[in-house]
């Protein structure tokens, strides 16, 4: 236990994990603020504002319409006739169905439709900030000799190591709450001001909390990856940058390489794409070099990525990933 | 008295893919409680690797230890707490200040608190203590980690190098310190390369050199061993130094050196017996001086690593231990 609180206090007193909480909980307020100042609530002003707007573009484009007719008719006879049409009356002229006011209403919040594409972006950048923090704060450790000094006081190697991981997780899941918390309280106000909430259903509240929760468990899986990546290499943070940085070359190379071999279904290589598939339940990948005659035509074969499947990938790669960190932990010289 | 560290044929190997090196090779240690005892050996001696092994930080190929009575490094976790170590000039998390540092050790450990003002104190670092350990000079990170290993309040103090950086006044103080942990009942291992220091504040010392024990015991007793006592004679101006070494060669002294103005004889029982030797040819002897024979000489003549004129010595160029110091179990 003692061990256990002087582990969370380290990570916390760090300034690294600091700076990346802070600037993590800054980008957040970013698209918040964004999506606050680019949404407007839906009301008689704002739709008679779209119908003046809608009209206003409407009587412009009738004036171009004629003003090409005129050119068409004054063309007749001359070298420039065959840019026009043999008739002029043939020639396009807008109708009032192609100015509808939806098309010029600013945009409004819609609780329901958009929250979704929120929570994920809050599962992306805490995650990505996990497994930054993670990966740091065993890395510094290791390469700063304050594991080895930490060992000379507690030589059961795989309880240090176990009790720093434990400690990092219930932090990150304490933030990750937290912030949850705040994020999805901060949308159904901008939803109330600037948008509705009207369609929110107790199912879709629902929906959203498991989505979240789901979110929590990528934010975990991150972190821990991070800490056991680092840990297994002994490396700084900056050298698990560098690390990443080829994983992302290599990923989307390895995805270059497969679709010009015509592999299908490329796209499932890349990562993202799970964390699509996890959070928001599936995602389907389509191969438009297939044809499945149909009634409609040509329909390309697809692949659908569900959150089982990607569930059962993080927790895969989570348990390798940590599972060899502390088993090389175990019997490793440290020097 | 009781044994509060035993280290019997401790073996290691280093593996890596340059190839294999043998850093120890059937090595031997014995610590008696209460003392201060200087571990000595050569750069690459596998001091340092005999005290990582020690503390549980790598894993021996063979052998045994004991500490405090128990075997490690099975029983290590049970111990632990009555060791305070450093090993080889401890890095610290440069962004942290001292105080945090200790703090966060102490909380691991389950020490109180008040333990790290203490410590800061006693190796000076008080007024300092909330800098950030990444400005601290080598002299202060060094205090600092002794404060690290005093913080348990340990039986068994282990100190890899700890004056290394230490100004002189560090260096006295560290030694007063020593002293002082010694007679409240603290054991002490200090690695040290200042062997006059060693000789000053050790009961007892273990010199390594090239993975295997080659002295081992009171200071007095491995002075005593190896080296025969040396005696310098100066002789009147004037008179033929060379012919007085030849005369006193026949005469049957062992050894006589020709040094600058006077000559170096040892392996005599007793210098009264240069004098009257002397008088026989009727030189008259003007100082007949013993010199102590120190720790240092015996280090070098032991180790094999006293420096040669015109050589570049390498540090695995060392003098291998003889077969019958290789002792056993507890001995
Ligand atoms: N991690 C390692 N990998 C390979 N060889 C090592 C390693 N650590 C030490 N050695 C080798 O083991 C031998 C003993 O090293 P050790 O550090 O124990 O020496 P030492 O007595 O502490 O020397 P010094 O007085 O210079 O501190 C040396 O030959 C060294 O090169
Ligand atoms: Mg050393």
């Amino acid at each position: 236990m003692s061990l256990y609180k002087a582990e969370t206090r380290r990570l916390v007193k760090r300034r690294f994990t600091r700076w990346l909480v802070i600037g993590s909980l800054f980008a957040l307020a970013a698209v918040a603020v964004g999506t606050a100042v680019t949404n407007s609530k839906v009301g008689p002003e704002q739709i008679a504002a779209a119908q003046a707007e809608a009209e206003r573009y409407y009587q412009e484009s009738v004036r171009y319409a004629e003003q090409d007719r005129l050119r068409c008719e004054a063309a007749k006879g001359t070298p420039e006739a065959g840019q026009y049409p043999a008739d002029c009356g043939q020639m396009y002229t807008p109708s009032r169905e192609d100015y509808g006011y939806q098309g010029y209403m600013t945009p409004t919040f819609d609780f329901r439709e958009e929250f979704g594409n929120m929570v994920v972006t809050l599962a992306a950048i805490l995650a990505l900030a996990a497994f930054v923090i993670g990966a740091s704060y065993v890395g510094a450790e290791w390469s700063t000799g304050g594991m080895m000094n930490l060992l000379l006081w507690r030589p059961k190697r795989l309880q240090v190591l176990t009790t720093k991981l434990l400690a990092l997780l219930v932090s990150l899941a304490v933030l990750t709450v937290l912030t949850a918390v705040a994020w999805t309280g901060a949308f159904a106000l901008i939803a109330n001001l600037r948008g509705s909430l009207d369609s929110m259903t107790s199912g879709a509240w629902q929906s959203f909390a498991l989505m979240e929760l789901r979110a929590l468990g990528l934010v975990l899986a991150a972190g821990a990856i991070g800490f056991g990546i680092a840990s297994l290499g002994r490396h700084t943070a900056l050298a698990l940058g560098a690390v990443v940085g080829l994983l992302v070359v290599f990923q989307f190379g390895l995805v270059t390489v497969l679709s010009m071999a015509e592999v299908k279904f490329a796209e499932a290589w890349l990562l993202p794409i799970w964390v699509m598939a996890w959070m928001s339940k599936t995602v389907t990948i389509e191969d438009f070099n297939s044809c499945n005659y149909s009634a409609d035509g040509c329909r390309p074969d697809q692949l659908t990525l569900t959150w089982p499947m990607a569930g059962g990938a993080m927790v895969v790669a989570v348990v390798l990933v940590v599972g060899t960190a502390l088993w090389t932990m175990r019997s490793r010289d440290i020097t | 008295m009781t044994a509060v560290l035993e280290i019997s044929g401790l073996a290691k190997t280093y593996r890596s893919r340059k190839g294999v090196r043998r850093a120890l090779d059937g090595f031997d240690m014995v610590v008696e409680a209460g003392q201060v005892h200087g571990f000595l050996g050569p750069n690459g001696s596998g001091k340092t690797t005999t005290l990582r092994t020690l503390l549980g930080l790598i894993k021996p190929n063979g052998g045994r230890m004991a500490v405090l009575g128990r075997e490690v490094p099975r029983h290590l976790p049970e111990v632990a707490g009555q060791i305070g170590a450093i090993v080889e000039s401890p890095q610290f998390f440069p962004h942290f200040t001292a105080r945090d540092t200790l703090s966060l050790l102490a909380d691991a450990g389950g020490v109180d608190r008040h333990r790290v003002v203490e410590v800061l104190e006693l190796v000076g670092l008080r007024d300092r203590a909330g800098d950030r350990v990444k400005t601290y000079s080598l002299g202060m990170k060094q205090r600092l980690a002794v404060a690290s290993a005093l913080l348990k309040n340990p039986r068994l103090l282990i100190l890899d190098e700890p004056a290394n950086g230490l100004d002189p006044g560090g260096i006295r103080e560290m030694r007063t310190l020593m002293r002082n942990l010694a007679e409240s009942g603290m054991t002490v291992v200090l690695s040290s390369h200042i062997l006059g220091e060693i000789q000053l504040i050790c009961d007892s010392v273990t010199i390594i050199s090239a993975g295997r024990r080659v002295a081992a015991g009171s200071v007095a007793d491995v002075l005593a061993q190896h080296k025969s006592s040396s005696v310098r004679v100066r002789v009147e101006a004037g008179v033929d130094l060379l012919a007085v070494a030849q005369a006193l060669r026949t005469a049957g002294a062992p050894t006589v050196e020709l040094e600058q103005d006077y000559l170096m004889v040892s392996g005599v029982d007793r210098p009264a017996w240069i004098t009257w030797a002397l008088a026989q040819h009727n030189v008259w002897v003007s100082e007949l001086a013993p010199v102590e024979v120190d720790l240092e000489s015996v280090f070098l003549q032991l180790t094999g690593t006293a420096p040669v004129a015109g050589e570049n010595r390498q540090v695995d160029q060392t003098a291998a231990a003889p077969a019958a110091l290789q002792g056993g179990w507890g001995q």
